[in-house]
């Protein structure tokens, strides 16, 4: 019998009533009294010196109040990186300036020249265009691996190059694991890409800035994942505004997917110009902007070689992978292709040796950073893929040969420095071979041949490392930040209770899991309790939401501010009903003395605690109101096995997906209903990028795929009905709901099942095809099959 | 979006008088037009919306039998009032979304001639006949390469009189991003041969494959195309497929239209 109620439970998100009855209120929905409007004269060049800037025209049109350029920032912070790697010599990595707006050169399509700041949209886009603009073009810098040539033109003239770093990860495990390729029977190698992305929220990027002439108090409304990290990152590196007297506000978000993680330089701009012009400013991207300043993902291009002996066990893994960075570094940029990308290199295999070269490249593109998975993906998608490669050279079953090396002992400590605490990677298997109905795949082959159709299956496995941490560690590894979680727990008089979490919210429906554990831990109804999040002014300091750690991280936060809590009110209880406080029971809304029929409810604890006329008041302070900060000990370790058929048309190379399933292994689940939709969405987008996706630039740096009508999304057509499946369970042994999180997961796992299964309907029909690059199109499969 | 003038005028002569205006532009259901001003790429001084002629709305039967259609006639209403000509009811009902079919309209198509638009092939296999305010121009006359018509400016089409064939089918392999055909065939057979009309393909826009047309009039099944495929000079390559695999595209779609529509 499933629970109504609590954890484990799946109420219907309480959220949605207001985002699909349109009463939602997201950042475009807010109005500042006599806001003006900036409109952003971006680059359409993506290479040039910015010869000269001729505002003389535009300043004169209608409604125009201050046209700014560069030049209005000098002495102003640049766009900071919140994370510093160390190359493989140990030397810092290349880190350059990154101005609010273009300084001397323009270095993308997309880059921002001048903003116009006018009293409507229409007249800064009016006087955007009488803006004269002098550039003198310069050769784009776009492939990786030319960008690194002797002699190439250099995105950043004050670099020694365009290698942001060279990366070696474990450096010292790298005489070993070449010996062992050396001593391989077998060695399986691949070259792949790892299409790059646009995230499209379905909410374009949003910023208001605003300025109070009375107190001195910016305010920045803003479309991010994580207010407090942009108050820090801006106040202190780009505009030197103390948190005090700053104030960031993200209020209901659309979709961030990772690329709302990151400060932009709209958002400084627009806080900058609030206080210069006494006048709030607003900013809001058109879709059209959206595909050339958002943040993009991925992007990789790597070289993978897998060494087996002569009995199939994988001995050593070997990587070089080419990581593009864009024009500038965004603000977890240089993480994602080694920490979040490197330490996932093992995957679920027990490979002993694994050596993992990163080259970060500057290129005149849009930045490149984190984006739903971050690193896993990649990470996942190459590994998966060449034991898939690995399996048919070899003639062995896919399946069978990630069984035979999958570990099976935890903890466990993989050769690239991180420690799975918990997994039982035969157990997704297991349910997954069953969910996907395995035994019945020859059947359904052999109809889709009675069609004239190829039918595929394809399996793969993954691991995610979610909830990074622990600060100490991750500051160790370059991170400019902590990685901790906060939450408030403020219990009213008459007993409801508001949680103000550093977590923040744009879509996973944190207002309606959050409370499920405040009430199972209570006892109390889960409507008793109201989640706020998103506003620095009334949230303790956290860090936001991304890479799948809101529950893992954020809800661990919540328990122990509750833990105190419920503490605190049993010491109350126990005053009210003069018992021992070591006799108090809390069960069901209400405190009683074990062994006895005293009780007191929740309601008369509360009340007494902010009525004290009957308290301890020398031994307590009066009021309900705990917070607590929780760092965790490690990272968490989802995993599961997913596996994807699909059937290709063979005289037009379209494929179709039939079926998708997934098996995770996510620990303990909150509200399992929220964690099929997240596994549901991330399978979407990995569909997607697999399938549909590819952000494209031209050898002149242009943006080929800049709108919807060449950059393909998932439709629902696209997609089908998944089956999903979490009763696989091990639990998290280190954080205090065991739990392990799921944003992630169907987005890391889902793109190498959908390759492997292309790969293998195409074989089943006699093409002896190895690899397609995602996105896995028409002409692409026709390419392969005729080329 | 630029400022501009707008009219809805409701008779086919006020409409000609208002085009009269300098950068005056005729609006039909505006599924391009609106898109492409709002991304500030055209700006004319007046829109002049057709929706409100009645004239040029609705579908009847000509005195010689052929399908006549008004030019401010939607798609929507075209696939669900073309039925004595399936295959042009199929290829209306197959255009962009329901919300692109509800205010999109067969003029504005034409008069557009976006060499992947679906209407084009329709209208060019069939030998239609293009109505305009001032005359009425043969298909084979009429689309002139990419976005590139007969019409002279201020011209308004205000009906379309397609003859209706024995058999015919439209075939369309959709674009992945914007769903425009790819390569869209219509194939049409008449009592005095098969017509063969493919766009999305070539870098000309809509054509006629003729070599297919020879074919299929002798012997009209697929098997009389199967080995048969144009020649990918002058077609489209893009990031979503080559000219090479356009030219396959219009060799499968033409016998799966033909096989359709037998």
């Amino acid at each position: 019998m499933p629970k109504d109620s609590g954890i484990g439970a799946s109420p219907k998100r309480r959220e949605d009533v207001r985002f699909l009855s349109g009463t939602g209120n997201y950042t475009d929905d807010i109005q500042v009294n006599g806001q003006a409007y900036v409109h952003f004269l971006r680059s359409d060049i993506a290479h040039a010196k910015i010869i000269g800037i001729n505002l003389d025209a535009a300043s004169a049109m209608p409604g125009v109040i201050k046209i700014f350029t560069g030049a209005d920032f000098e002495g102003v912070g640049g766009i900071p990186c919140g994370w510093q790697v160390t190359d493989r010599h140990g030397e810092p990595m290349q880190e350059p300036a990154h101005p609010v707006l273009a300084q001397g050169k323009v270095r993308y399509v997309g880059d921002q020249i001048a903003a116009v700041v006018a009293e409507t949209l229409e007249q800064a886009r009016d006087a955007a265009e009488a803006i004269e603009v002098d550039l003198e073009e310069l050769p784009a810098v776009v492939d990786m691996k030319a960008a690194l040539a002797e002699g190439a033109t250099k995105v950043h003239d004050d670099l020694t190059s365009n290698l942001c770093y060279d990366w070696g990860f474990v450096e010292e495990n790298k005489p070993a694991v070449d010996a062992a390729f050396e001593a391989a029977a077998h060695v399986t190698t691949l070259e792949l890409r790892n299409n790059r992305l646009v995230a499209n929220p379905m909410e374009p990027r949003v910023a208001i800035g605003d300025f109070n002439r009375a107190t001195g108090e910016s305010t920045l409304y803003t479309t991010s994942q994580n207010p407090h990290v942009i108050r820090l990152l801006m106040g202190a590196f780009v505009l030197g505004i103390p948190e005090h007297k700053l104030r960031v506000v993200a209020p209901d978000v659309g979709g961030g997917f990772g690329t709302k993680i990151f400060h932009y330089a709209e958002e400084a701009f627009c806080t900058f110009a609030a206080k210069a012009l006494n006048r709030a400013v607003k900013w809001t991207s058109t879709r059209s902007e959206a595909f050339i300043s958002d943040a993009h993902g991925r992007d990789h291009v790597t070289k993978i070689e897998l060494a087996l002996d002569a009995d199939n066990n994988f001995t050593a893994l070997r990587t070089d992978t080419y990581a593009n960075m864009g024009a500038y570094l965004s603000t977890f940029a240089p993480s994602v292709p080694t920490w979040l990308h490197g330490t996932l290199m093992a995957g679920n295999y027990k490979t002993p040796l694994i050596y993992v070269n990163v080259k970060a490249v500057f290129t005149n593109t849009v930045p490149v950073d984190a984006y739903r998975g971050a690193g896993r993906p990649e990470a996942t998608y190459q590994l998966e893929r060449v034991i898939d490669k690995a399996a048919r050279e070899l003639g062995v079953d896919p399946i069978a040969l990630r069984r035979q090396n999958f570990i099976t002992e935890f903890p466990y400590a993989t050769p690239v420095a991180v420690e799975y605490d918990t997994g039982d990677y035969h157990g997704t298997m297991d349910a997954l071979e069953k969910m996907a109905d395995l035994s019945g795949f020859e059947t359904r082959r052999k109809e889709s041949e009675a069609r004239g159709k190829l039918r595929g299956f394809g399996v793969n496995c993954y691991i995610e490392a979610c909830g990074i941490a622990p600060s100490n560690l991750v500051g160790q590894l370059g991170a400019r930040a902590g990685l901790y979680e906060s939450a408030t727990v403020r219990v009213n008089a008459t007993g409801g209770i508001v949680v103000m979490t550093g977590s923040h919210s744009h879509g996973q429906g944190h207002e309606t899991s959050f409370p499920q554990v405040i009430a199972e831990m209570i006892g109390i109804d889960e409507s008793m309790v109201e989640i706020e999040h998103g506003d620095t002014a009334n949230t303790p300091m956290g860090m936001g939401t991304y890479g799948s750690r809101s529950i893992a991280v954020g809800g661990s936060a919540m328990v122990r501010a509750t833990e105190k809590i419920i503490a605190k009110a049993k010491k109350i209880a126990a005053h009210l009903m003069e018992a021992a406080e070591a006799d108090i029971e809390l069960k069901d809304g209400a405190f009683s003395v074990a062994g006895t029929d005293k009780s007191v409810a929740w309601g008369d604890v509360t009340l007494a605690a902010y009525v004290p006329h009957n308290y301890p008041l020398e031994d307590i302070e009066p009021g309900l109101e705990e917070t607590a900060f929780y760092d965790p000990a490690n990272f968490t370790y989802p995993s599961g096995a997913y596996a994807c058929e699909v059937e290709v048309d063979p005289d037009t190379g379209k494929v179709t997906i039939e079926a998708f399933n997934a098996a995770d292994d996510f620990g303990n689940i909150i509200n399992p209903m929220i964690v099929d939709g997240q596994v549901h969405g991330g399978i979407g987008q990995g569909i997607g990028q697999a399938l549909l996706e590819n952000a494209a630039y031209d050898e002149n740096g242009q943006l080929l795929s800049a709108s919807y009508m060449d950059y393909a999304m998932p439709r629902a057509s696209d997609v089908p009905f998944y089956g999903v499946d979490h009763s696989s369970q091990t639990p998290c042994t280190h954080n205090p709901l065991g739990v392990k999180g799921c944003g992630e997961a169907g987005a890391i796992g889902s793109p190498p099942a959908v390759v492997n299964a292309v790969v293998d309907a195409l074989r089943s029909g006699g093409h002896d095809i190895h690899h397609i690059d995602m996105p896995v199109s028409p002409s692409r499969v026709w390419q392969a099959m005729n080329g | 979006m630029y400022n501009f003038d707008f009219e809805k005028p409701s008779t086919i002569a006020d409409a000609v008088s208002a085009l009269g205006t300098e950068d005056a532009q005729a609006l039909g259901g505006g599924q391009t037009l609106l898109p492409t001003m709002k991304q500030r790429l055209a700006s004319p001084s007046k829109l002049v919306s057709l929706k409100g002629i009645a004239e040029m709305q609705g579908i009847c039967t000509g005195d010689d039998g052929a399908l006549c259609i008004g030019g401010a006639t939607t798609h929507a209403d075209v696939a669900a009032g073309a039925g004595a000509y399936a295959g042009l009811a199929g290829l209306a009902a197959g255009i962009g979304d329901p919300a692109v079919r509800a205010r999109g309209t067969i003029g504005g198509s034409l008069a557009n001639n976006d060499p992947a638009a679906c209407y084009p092939a329709g209208a060019l296999a069939s030998g239609a006949t293009i109505v305009t305010n001032a005359r009425e121009i043969a298909a084979d006359d009429y689309f002139q390469g990419m976005f590139t018509t007969a019409l002279e400016e201020g011209e308004i089409i205000t009906e379309v009189r397609f003859p209706v064939p024995e058999a015919s089918n439209y075939q369309k392999f959709e674009q992945p991003a914007s769903r425009f055909a790819l390569v869209g065939v219509f194939v049409a057979k008449y009592a005095d041969g098969v017509r063969v009309a493919v766009t999305g393909a070539s870098e000309d826009g809509v054509f006629r494959w003729s070599e297919a047309e020879a074919a299929l009039s002798g012997n009209f099944s697929a098997d009389a195309v199967a080995d048969m495929a144009p020649s990918a000079d002058g077609l489209i390559s893009d990031l979503h497929g080559s000219a090479a695999y356009r030219a396959h595209l219009v060799s499968v779609l033409t016998r799966r239209a033909v096989a359709a529509a037998n």
